[in-house]
Formats: C-alpha cells, sequence, structure tokens
C-alpha cells in the first residue's frame, strides 16, 4: 500500500474524514508555497493537492482559471514547483499530491518526471486529461514507486467503467461530484448521494469527493457519503485574498463536523 | 511520450486525452457514428441535404488563366466556396448536426476560428431547429464581425472568448468546458479534424466527399489522376477530406500548406508540422507549438481559420510516414495568392484557401504542361475582405 492511501486509511480508522485543500502553486509567488503547505499541515489536513499552472486547463473553473493565470505570470512552470518542493523544511511531513495537466508532463519527460517526484517526496499525481485509456507507461512508471495515481470517476461514468477505474485506483478515488468544470456551486445533482454511495462500495480505495465543494455545509454533506472531500477553489480564493482566518475557520469546522 | 495502440491511433497520434466527464459522450458517439455509417438512410439523408441544400456536387474548375500565368502544370479548382453557406465547413456540420439527432440530442455547442464552421453550425441547426451556442475568441469577433452577425440571424447565440489571446485555441477550450457541463444533453460539433477520437475519424469521413468528388471529375475531364493535389491546413479538415480519397494512389503527391505567419523563424506561425513538438492539446496527441515547459504557444496568422497551435493526428502521420509533404506560406505570400486568383480567374478565394493557391502556383510552374496540379478552394473570401482591406493598406496597389 502506498503511503498516501495509508495516511488516508489511518485517518478513516480513527473515525475520521479526509480533508484535502487544493492550492495553486505560484499564486502569490513560488516563494510562499511551502509556507502554506506548513500553514495548512497545521491545521490539520490529511494532504494537499498542489495545482500546476497550465496554459490551457479545459477542466477548471474561473477561480482557479484566474489563480492559473496568476501563477504563470509569475513564471510558474512544473520544474520549478519542483524544485521548491525540493527545498521545503522538513518540518512538513503531509503527503503532497501534484494536479497538473498532462503536456507539461510529456514536454518534461515522463521519465525523468517520475524520478523527481519520488526524489522529493510526492506522494499522489492527479491527471484530468489521462483517463484509464491513456494512462498505461504512466502507470508503469509508477508500479514500483511511492507515488499513487489518482483517477477520477465522473457521475457520468457507467458502473461497469466505474468498475474498471477504481480496481486500478491507487492512494484514492477522487469522485467528481458535478458534471462540469471546478468552482463554487450551490446545489449538487440529486442523483449524487446515490451515486456516491456505489462508488464507495465499489472501490477498495477511499474515495474523495471534489470540484465545486466550497461549504462547511457542503463538506459535512458530501463527507457523509464518502471517505472526506477535497476543497479547491475556495481555498484558492482565501489564499489570494489573504484571508488566513477564512481558511482556518473552513478547514477547523469541516474536520470537527466530520469527525462528529 | 504516450503510446497507447488503440483506437483512434494514427500511428502514435491521435487519442482520448479528455477528462472522465466527457469518456462516456466519446463512447456513445463512436457507437451512434458505426451505427449511423452502417444505415444506408442516414447517408442517403445527408447526401439529400448535401445536393439540395448545399448545392454539391460543386464544380472542379479548370484555371486557365492562372494556369497560363503560372507557366507549367495545369491548375484545377475544387470549388468548395461555392457550397451554401461560403467553404467545405457546411459538409462536417450537417453530417454532424443529423447524428446529434439520431443520439437523441437537440442542442449543440460548437467553437469556431474564422466564423466559417460556426456559420455552417449554425445554418445546420437552423435548419433542424437545433438549440445552438458557439464559442468564439475576442479577436476572431474583431476580424470577423460579420459572420458573428450571421450566426445570429441564424438563431444561433454566439459566445466572446476573452481567455488567452482570444482565438481558436481559446474558442476550444471554452467549448470543451461548456460541454464537459452540459454533455446529457448536448452535442459538440468540432469543427476540425481534430481532438479526442471519434472527432478526428468523423470530420475526415464527412469531408471526405471533396476528395471522392475530385477524384470522378478530374477522371471525367483528363481521363487521369491529377500529379499533385494541394490543401491548406489549420486544424485540417479541408485538406484530409480532399487527400483521404488519394492516399493510396502513390503517384498522385500529396501537399499540405500550414499558415507561416510573419515566417517560421520569426516564432510568429501557426505551423506545427514545420516547428511543433509532439503533446497533448484538446484531446488528441499531434504536433503542437509549446515552449519547453509544455505550455500550448498562441498560433499567429492573418487568416483566423489557420490560426491554430497543432495539427490533426492524422497530419501528423500522414507526415511522419512521409505521404504527405507540408509546407508553410506566409502572410504576405497568402495575399499575393488572394490578389492574383482574383486578377486572372475572377474569384476570391477566403484567406486559408489563398495559402493553397500560393503554393500551387509556385509548384505548377515547376512543374511540365502536361502535369496536372488540383488545389482544394476550401472557402470564398468575402468574409475577408476587411482584413485583407487593412492588410493591403486600404488599397489594391
Amino acid at each position: 500500500m502506498k503511503t498516501l492511501e495509508k495516511v488516508i486509511q489511518s485517518c478513516i480508522s480513527n473515525g475520521e474524514k479526509a480533508f484535502v485543500p487544493y492550492i495553486m502553486a505560484g499564486d502569490g509567488g513560488l516563494n510562499v508555497l511551502n509556507e502554506r503547505l506548513l500553514f495548512l499541515q497545521e491545521l490539520g489536513v490529511t494532504a494537499i493537492e498542489i495545482g500546476i499552472p497550465f496554459s490551457d486547463p479545459v477542466a477548471d473553473g474561473e477561480t482557479i482559471q484566474q489563480a492559473g493565470e496568476r501563477a504563470l505570470a509569475n513564471g510558474t512552470t512544473l520544474r520549478k514547483v519542483l524544485d521548491t518542493l525540493a527545498d521545503r523544511s522538513d518540518k512538513v511531513t503531509v503527503p503532497l499530491v501534484i494536479m497538473t495537466y498532462l503536456n507539461p508532463v510529456l514536454a518534461f519527460g515522463i521519465k525523468e518526471f517520475v524520478e523527481r517526484c519520488v526524489g522529493v517526496g510526492v506522494r499522489g499525481l492527479i491527471i484530468p486529461d489521462l483517463p484509464m485509456e491513456e494512462s498505461g507507461m504512466l502507470g508503469e512508471a509508477l508500479v514500483d514507486v511511492d507515488v499513487a495515481l489518482i483517477p477520477l470517476v465522473s457521475l457520468t461514468s457507467p458502473e461497469d467503467r466505474i468498475a474498471e477505474i477504481v480496481s486500478r485506483a491507487q492512494g484514492f478515488v477522487y469522485a467528481v461530484t458535478v458534471n462540469g468544470i471546478t468552482g463554487v456551486r450551490n446545489s449538487y445533482s440529486e442523483t449524487l448521494e446515490a451515486h456516491l454511495e456505489r462508488l464507495k462500495k465499489l472501490s477498495p480505495v477511499p474515495v474523495l469527493a471534489g470540484f465545486g465543494i466550497s461549504t462547511s455545509t457542503q463538506v459535512v454533506e458530501l463527507g457523509a457519503h464518502t471517505d472526506g472531500v477535497i476543497v479547491g477553489s475556495a481555498i484558492v480564493d482565501a489564499f489570494h485574498r489573504d484571508d488566513l482566518d477564512l481558511i482556518a475557520e473552513l478547514v477547523q469546522q469541516a474536520t470537527s463536523h466530520i469527525i462528529l | 511520450m504516450v503510446i497507447e495502440m488503440r483506437k483512434g491511433r494514427y500511428g502514435k497520434f491521435g487519442g482520448q486525452y479528455v477528462p472522465e466527464t466527457l469518456m462516456t459522450a466519446l463512447t456513445e458517439l463512436e457507437q451512434a457514428y458505426e451505427e449511423a455509417k452502417a444505415d444506408p438512410s442516414f447517408q442517403e439523408e445527408l447526401d439529400h441535404y448535401l445536393r439540395d441544400f448545399v448545392g454539391r456536387e460543386n464544380p472542379l474548375y479548370f484555371a486557365e488563366r492562372l494556369t497560363k500565368l503560372a507557366g507549367g502544370a495545369k491548375i484545377f479548382l475544387k470549388r468548395e466556396d461555392l457550397n451554401h453557406t461560403g467553404a467545405h465547413k457546411i459538409n462536417n456540420s450537417l453530417g454532424q448536426a443529423l447524428l446529434a439527432m439520431r443520439m437523441g440530442k437537440r442542442k449543440i455547442v460548437a467553437e469556431t476560428g474564422a466564423g466559417q464552421h460556426g456559420v455552417a453550425t449554425a445554418t445546420a441547426c437552423a435548419l433542424f431547429g437545433l438549440e445552438c451556442v458557439v464559442f468564439m475568441g475576442k479577436e476572431d469577433i474583431r476580424r470577423q464581425e460579420l459572420n458573428v452577425f450571421r450566426m445570429e440571424l441564424l438563431g444561433t447565440k454566439v459566445v466572446s472568448v476573452d481567455k488567452g489571446a482570444g482565438t481558436l485555441k481559446d474558442a476550444v477550450n471554452e467549448a470543451l468546458r461548456y460541454w464537459v457541463a452540459n454533455v446529457e444533453d448536448t452535442h459538440y460539433i468540432l469543427g476540425s479534424a481534430l481532438g479526442p477520437h471519434p472527432f478526428p475519424e468523423i470530420v475526415r469521413d464527412f469531408q471526405r466527399v471533396i476528395g471522392v468528388e475530385t477524384r470522378r471529375q478530374i477522371v471525367e475531364k483528363e481521363g487521369r489522376l491529377p500529379d499533385a493535389v494541394v490543401a491548406c491546413i489549420g486544424g485540417g479538415s479541408n485538406a484530409i477530406g480532399m487527400f483521404h480519397p488519394f492516399v493510396d494512389d502513390a503517384d498522385v503527391a500529396l501537399y499540405g500548406v500550414e499558415a507561416a505567419g510573419s515566417g517560421v523563424a520569426t516564432g510568429k506561425h501557426a505551423a506545427a508540422i514545420a516547428d511543433g513538438k509532439e503533446g497533448v492539446l484538446h484531446g488528441a496527441y499531434m504536433y503542437v507549438l509549446q515552449d519547453a515547459d509544455g505550455f500550448i504557444q498562441e498560433a499567429h496568422s492573418i487568416s483566423a481559420g489557420l490560426d491554430y497551435p497543432a495539427v490533426g493526428p492524422e497530419h501528423c502521420h500522414l507526415h511522419d510516414i512521409g505521404r504527405v509533404t507540408y509546407t508553410a506560406v506566409t502572410d504576405a505570400e497568402a495575399l499575393e495568392g488572394l490578389q492574383v486568383l482574383a486578377k486572372t480567374e475572377g474569384i476570391i478565394p477566403a484567406l486559408e484557401s489563398a495559402h493553397a493557391v500560393k503554393f500551387a502556383v509556385d509548384l505548377a510552374s515547376t512543374m511540365s504542361s502536361d502535369k496536372i496540379v488540383v488545389v482544394c478552394l476550401s472557402g470564398r473570401g468575402d468574409k475577408d475582405m476587411q482584413t485583407v482591406r487593412e492588410a493591403l493598406g486600404g488599397g489594391t496597389r
């Protein structure tokens, strides 16, 4: 079992739910990345998803697109993010997950990228434009290393496809809770609960819900049907406005509610 | 490099690099398309609209004065510019609209660069009473204002995209986002031989009518196949439609003409085969204009329809195996091609097609008079008059 899954599993066996915030690397400058990781770790998050900005982020909503544009304007690249992570303090022990589109990985070179991830202690990868059919070469490169390839499952995935995706899953399964892109939303599809329950039954690894989760009420609602949640836009927006109290509040409310 | 030898691959190119939310829609589309292909009534219905609505078949025209001017091979023009809506794009839009209805989808989303695909799709949607949203880059809206008006007259909602450079790439990004959010009742009519499988195949098959007619017509007129066939390439839909029926004819040389913008060496161009690297954009593995970090670069061309930083996967493969020769023509050369055709033949081509015309004239001039060159005249130039006028400084002198 890879480290990422172990950490989430131990969270679950303690009767807790996982809470994974997403941050955009380079938004606010790469020099604040490591201090943000430490800040989030001290709030008690389970793992941290680090987004790599991309020129054509087709799976991202407005908030994260804008954060990505700011990060690109700062000269942020996949290589520079990995270099920055390599310099983080020993105090940062929370598992780190990289979310990147595929092309920067191809430009880096799959083999070199995986070696670099291993070297800096990245524990998971989320690649939104790499469905299972196309993930062969990256999957093979990750077999013997402690980096999990986290698959996405969507509301539109039929049951036989879900079964196949989760059977290969490592770390956790990322349950996309809306048809659409990341961002703030008020309501979820009414079939969502049933979908999440079915997914949890099928999956041998933990199931975390993401996309469109922005309030502690939503965290509690979705947490009830999964092993935890990923919160992106709300965290990205709060960091951008430098509203650290809001982040602390969101994480603390969420984790305390989830524990109950 | 990610290479999976499976369906939807052209050599190592193609594939389905899309968010999971779209995978089911792509599978459904693939099944619906396979069924439609096997159903003679589908092709009959499409043929009916191509004949009575689009006006096919369109002529293969011997350009006598242009031939004299070039002073070499005979030049023939495949007149896609005479189609209803003024370009080859309608062939694909009609086919995909019929396919969408077969799948029970009555909402359509599309992207457009020059506006030709947007107008063609808006037209097909008006014809069949479908709801249509078209995403178009802000810069392209400026360049092709009248096409926006045409789409709106046809009942389509045009959404301006101000991200990036506001051109075709950005419009595709937004159309994909829209499709992801509305996939359950909406079909995406992709306009070029691009994107995830099965789009490159569907678009090619609907555009093959260009090459199929050309082949029959040249044999009728000249009693033999041409020595060379020339087409312009943005994403590559008119070119793949023209080339595909000739791919197995080893004696027919095929030439794809990319947009060299200000010149390939300047970096301001749209020539992805000349200057791109392998990578993934909009769901397919292709040659893509990108920097060392894998960020996609903006393309540059005077022609909005060629202003795209990649080339469809089948073209990438035809380049790799050496079956098609890809070359590039600059903005200035394309303007020259446009004026030459206007003055010698009374035909004002689209700026896209003018790239092919310019190369074909140069090519013909190096060949003997018993040779034959066919050019795909993919669209007419009405939409470009403002751009051309600006580029020529207000006049033709």
